[in-house]
């Protein structure tokens, strides 16, 4: 194997991703005292004005790269916040209208545990089911609306399968209905286009660090046309026209905006160079018997690929794969031993979803990464495979569904 | 999920080199062997445990050990460490072998100790296997 190479090799992007150098430099210029470290609401001094033109100019970047005004960003402290002032923001200020709110099976536990919380706050919420391929459209939503459906939070693309929602047709059907839209669009930011102007959304929640800025720094888009209002959830100054208070970080904003700068940028060149690495991924791994990639390979981003290898347990494939940073579809690694929701809500049966990797490329991700990576999956699967009874009896032409397993 | 370096070794040491620990399966009929066959592929882990016992005197010593084992990281490894303590032993030394002493062998986590469990099922059915074709 290729000995001239960097490892571990990080392709785990879709969880987080390394922050741009440039970024870097952008975010320690604004945090000494030489630097722009002013407090941006300080309004009797040259430090706070200059670091609100950092924070304007910021705020200018993100609202390019999804194609709204300005006014219509709120700085929050990363998507999961977003996520939460938008939904409980929505169902506190329009409770008067309906209690009743839509969402999917297979959103992030951000949007997931708001609903939850709201339930526990006398809402009533509809958590659908996605199809097969892990889309969920606007005729699965059509199904659940009710007369008091006061919001819809769907999210763009999902975080473990990389499909991607149609938000042109649900938000038109939502509009229809008036009902309003909220969407969490985490892992959309410089992979796919967004153009706020045209799409009928009303709350778009982003996050920096999975488009190379900062953690800990968010955004919400709230529309202004037509105009929606929400209940602040955090209280203290009336920062950001009274949505979200609390001192503007400044370092992280202009490092979420410079992030999104590039990312507009250079969407096209990553996207090209990420699609290339897909292609070359997948017609290699497709070689091996028994596997299945999960989400609709028409409707998916290139840069995140779930794969189950049928017969090889997610945790002892990830072992195997020592020196490749990727995440499991079984929550073996983490502290419950349950196989990952979203595949379950596919209908993928519950040891398909513990044989899941997601594989997840980004703008540092090379050729040799991808070239070192399938070589070791390869040999991986191959010797976890004939270490593994279920293959063997696979092999034997045994169907496993018959088997009277004895579980415990 | 972090392991002991103990875990890590063994588990690595058995993809590797399969034949040298006991990675392999015995023709389940022949009236030496005893299979046990434990867990579901549901719940994340099955473990096949094969024993080729030999008569001597008046109990039967086991001579050879085949496994296969689906699971995380750690059922590998437990079902790894169980086979090394096998080879050699008696029926009823083998009998005594507890879940502990594959725990206390591999430093598992609190997390895991149903793999130790499972190893230690998997030696009780191959044992009632073999015995009932005795």
């Amino acid at each position: 194997m290729d000995t001239n190479i960097n490892l571990p090799i990080y392709l785990d992007y879709a969880s987080t991703t390394p922050v741009d150098p440039r970024v870097a430099q952008k975010i320690s210029d604004h945090l000494t005292l030489d630097g722009n470290f002013g407090n941006p609401a300080s309004r009797s001094h040259k430090f706070g004005w200059k670091a609100e033109e950092a924070v304007e100019e910021a705020r200018s970047h993100v609202a390019n790269l999804v194609g709204c005004d300005p006014r219509e960003i709120v700085w929050t402290s990363g998507a999961t916040e977003a996520n939460n002032l938008a939904i409980k923001g929505i169902a506190n200020f329009y409770q008067a209208k309906g209690k009743h709110i839509i969402t999917s099976k297979i959103e992030h536990k951000a949007v997931l545990d708001a609903c939850r919380q709201l339930e526990r706050e006398g809402f009533e919420v509809t958590y659908l089911d996605p199809t097969e391929g892990g889309l969920i459209t606007a005729s699965l939503i059509d199904s659940a609306v009710r007369d008091d459906t006061v919001l819809i939070s769907i999210m763009h693309i999902n975080n473990e399968l990389g499909t991607v929602n149609n938000l042109h047709e649900i938000g038109s059907y939502a509009r229809e209905k008036g009902i309003f839209f909220h969407v969490d669009a985490a892992q959309s930011t410089g992979k796919v286009e967004i153009n706020l102007s045209e799409l009928p959304v009303d709350l778009m929640s982003f996050s920096a660090h999975k488009t190379y800025g900062p953690k800990g720094i968010g955004a919400l888009f709230v529309s202004r046309k037509p105009r929606v209002r929400i209940e602040a959830q955090i209280h203290g100054g009336g920062h950001e026209r009274g949505m979200r208070s609390g001192t503007l970080p400044t370092h992280q904003i202009v490092g979420m905006g410079e992030a999104f700068r590039i990312a507009k940028e250079e969407m096209f060149a990553d996207r090209k160079k990420i699609q290339a690495f897909h292609e070359k991924f997948y017609s290699s791994v497709s070689k091996i018997e028994e596997i299945y990639v999960n989400g609709d390979l028409e409707n998916k981003v290139s840069n995140i690929l779930n794969i189950s290898f049928a017969y090889v347990e997610g945790e002892s494939l990830i072992m195997a794969l020592k020196d490749i940073a990727v995440s499991s579809g079984s929550a073996c690694t983490s502290a419950s031993l349950e196989p990952s929701y979203v595949l379950r809500a596919l209908g993928r049966k519950d040891e398909l979803a513990s044989s899941s990797i997601r594989f997840s490329f980004g703008r540092f991700t090379t050729d040799e990464d991808i070239d070192y990576t399938l070589s070791l999956i390869n040999h991986a699967v191959e010797r976890l495979r004939e270490l593994s009874p279920l293959w063997e009896m696979y092999l034997d032409g045994i169907d496993l569904d018959t088997v009277d397993w004895q579980t415990h | 999920m972090a392991y002991s370096k103990k875990v890590v070794d063994k588990f690595e040491n058995t993809i590797n080199e399969p034949a040298k620990y006991n990675v392999g399966r015995f023709d389940p009929k022949d009236m030496d062997i005893g299979t046990g066959m434990v867990g579901a592929p549901a719940c994340g882990d099955v473990m096949k445990l094969q024993i080729k016992c030999e008569r001597q005197g008046n109990t039967h010593i086991i001579k050879d050990v085949k496994f296969k084992t689906y699971g995380c990281g750690s059922a590998i490894a437990s079902s790894s460490e169980l086979v090394e303590m096998l080879l050699g032993k008696t029926l009823e030394e083998a009998k005594e072998i507890k879940n502990i002493d594959i725990v206390e062998a591999l430093e598992l986590p609190p997390i895991k100790i149903h793999c130790s469990v499972l190893a230690e099922d998997s030696i009780k059915q191959a044992i009632e296997d073999y015995e009932q074709k005795q």
